[in-house]
């Protein structure tokens, strides 16, 4: 069966939860192998989960330089890997440093790229969902082989369990790989929540939340439902929020299994980031705001009442 | 600083987009036209450099006659010139083909800076800045939040998926930058004027030494297919708080399995 790399997303020993979409989707185009690169070491903890999902191969290319420099040195190392190994597709995940990889390897390898896909079919045809999710889009590489970026939350992880074998890659650098240099990396607080793009439960606010204090009802509520906390850009303008739990046009995109949406009007550019969510709820003062055209329930009321009597409901019924 | 500022004109993403039937690529007749707000914040960025460590700044556009428009509101803001590449074989290029028009551009200028939004409004592929990396044989230091400058050295440090990063590049080097990083200016009545004294440059492919096969609808390396609207998103119930907005609220998720 024809090889198709997953490049890894991992960070501090676990794969991101965009990599099991991934090599979910790559067993329905062939025989995933999934590509780790990083620090030496950081291959060993996520060979088992890797082959749960069903890498039946894991290259491993690890090397200081990889942590050292910004995405180039990842990238000399998938373009030499994709040369000798000749895949059907390469799949990356839709982040910031998955984009990047991929626009630099499309260059290096003078190959199509397509981004933000949200699936892919065995004979290469991509759907992309473009102009805030309103228009859904065909397309296929006619240069070179499928090399996509998979939109996260597109795909519903399965197992599929191998023992996969390994290989190591070497790393060998290009001229202009140490060009850009990390100096620093920081964790920023994230909490207990999980990550934004990848809870199932995504409890957000807007302006309506009134200020920072109030905002506090907004992460009590995700708290107890063990969702992520998001806001809009509104909010964020008005320091209700740190800027990181954007969500929308210019920050980040997510697609819940529900949004509970408390005090967002639900303008153009908040939609674009979370209109695929399977369920969506909204309270709202204003009865004519857009977000209700989208909820599948909404409470046209003061989210200071109704979200504390939610609280109290919810912890009523344990 | 000789800096290059990359705007791109895009249409409104507060209103209804749309592709051409015909060919898939986007609608620019039908639609309110503007410039890439993202662009926006890194031509501010130009303009605080170049307040501070003096030099020029040189708007670079690919597009259509129309996108003369967005240059003028670059040149309100304060760039000095601009560098428009006119030229209908450019229509329909994949991002491949942008770029190579765009690094080619871009060497007419030489600058030590390119300033670039960190994605466009419309395609949201976040490619460009590291494609021409790739094509220039300089840095890319993407995402940036924060931008300085210590002689020849540019440090950015930038927003990741688990926290952020400090990064660091010599000049020439190419920047893009998100919408924390600053807060653009509005135009002065003043610079409205003296911006239509301001040179543009244009340029075709020939100019640029670009074939029209490689670029445009025939040398793109990918293809759409198909394009739909996607159903819209029925509205569900909607109830006005009587007392028991919460409870019902919970009632529904419960109904859901979510509680």
């Amino acid at each position: 069966m024809a090889e198709v790399l997953v490049v890894v997303e991992h960070s501090d020993g676990a794969v991101k939860k965009v990599t099991l979409e991934m090599l979910t989707l790559a067993r329905t185009l062939g025989e995933p192998s999934a590509v780790v690169l990083g620090a030496p070491g950081c291959a060993a903890p996520l060979v088992a989960v890797l082959g749960e999902y069903g890498a039946c191969r894991v290259y491993v290319g690890e090397s200081e330089e990889i942590e050292a420099y910004l995405v180039a040195p990842k990238v000399s190392a998938l373009a030499a890997l994709v040369r000798a190994a000749s895949p059907a597709a390469v799949l990356l995940g839709g982040t910031q440093e998955g984009k990047e990889i991929a626009a630099r390897l499309a260059v290096r390898l003078d190959n199509g790229l397509l981004v933000d896909v949200v699936d892919l079919a065995p004979d290469g045809t991509a759907t992309q969902e473009v102009f805030a999710g309103s228009t859904v889009v065909k397309s296929k590489v006619v240069r070179g082989i499928p090399l996509v970026t998979l939109h996260s939350g597109s795909v519903t992880p399965s197992p599929a369990p191998v023992t996969p074998e390994l290989s190591t890659v070497d790393v060998v650098l290009a001229e202009g790989d140490r060009l850009a240099r990390v100096v620093e990396r920081g964790a920023e607080q994230q909490g207990s929540r999980p990550e934004l793009t990848e809870a199932s439960i995504v409890v957000a606010g807007g302006r309506g939340v009134g200020s920072m204090e109030q905002f506090a009802l907004v992460e009590e509520l995700a708290d107890l439902l063990g969702g992520a906390v998001g806001a809009t850009r509104a909010a964020i303008d008005s320091g209700y929020f740190p800027h990181q739990f954007q969500i929308g046009q210019t920050g980040k995109t997510v697609s819940p299994q529900l949004y509970i949406a408390l005090g967002i009007s639900g303008a153009i550019q908040h939609r674009s980031g979370m209109q695929t969510s399977r369920t969506i709820v909204a309270v709202n003062k204003d009865a004519e705001a857009p977000i209700f055209e989208l909820a599948d329930f909404g409470v046209v009321g003061d989210l200071l009442e109704v979200v504390p009597q939610m609280i109290e409901e919810i912890r009523r019924r344990g | 600083m000789n800096i290059v500022v990359l705007v791109k004109q895009v249409p409104d993403s507060g209103a209804e987009r749309a592709l051409r039937p015909e060919d898939y690529t986007v609608d620019r007749e039908s639609a309110n036209n503007v410039v890439n707000e993202m662009d926006t914040y890194a031509i501010e960025e130009a303009l605080r450099l170049t307040e501070a460590y003096g030099g020029e700044i040189t708007v670079v556009t690919v597009g259509p006659a129309s996108a003369a428009d967005s240059i003028r509101k670059a040149l309100q803001m304060g760039a000095d010139r601009a560098v428009h590449v006119v030229d209908d074989a450019v229509h329909g290029s994949c991002a491949l083909g942008t770029s190579k028009v765009l690094a080619a551009a871009i060497r007419t200028v030489n600058p030590d800076l390119v300033l670039t939004g960190a994605e466009s409004t419309d395609g949201r592929v976040q490619a460009i800045p590291h494609m021409l990396a790739e094509r220039l044989g300089i840095a890319a230091l993407t995402g940036a939040r924060r931008l300085s400058v210590d002689g020849s050295t540019l440090t950015i440090e930038r927003q990741t998926e688990d926290g952020y990063e400090v990064v660091t590049a010599a000049t020439p080097a190419v920047v893009s930058v998100w919408d924390t990083i600053n807060e653009p200016r509005y135009p002065s009545f003043k610079a409205i004027l003296a911006a239509k004294k301001k040179p543009v440059t244009t340029l075709s492919l020939a100019d640029l030494g670009i074939s029209p096969d490689e670029v445009g609808q025939r040398g793109a390396s990918s293809t759409v297919l198909s394009a739909s609207r996607r159903p819209v998103r029925q509205a569900g119930t909607k109830i006005v708080d009587a007392g028991d907005g919460g409870v019902r609220l919970v009632e529904f998720l419960a109904s859901e399995k979510f509680v």
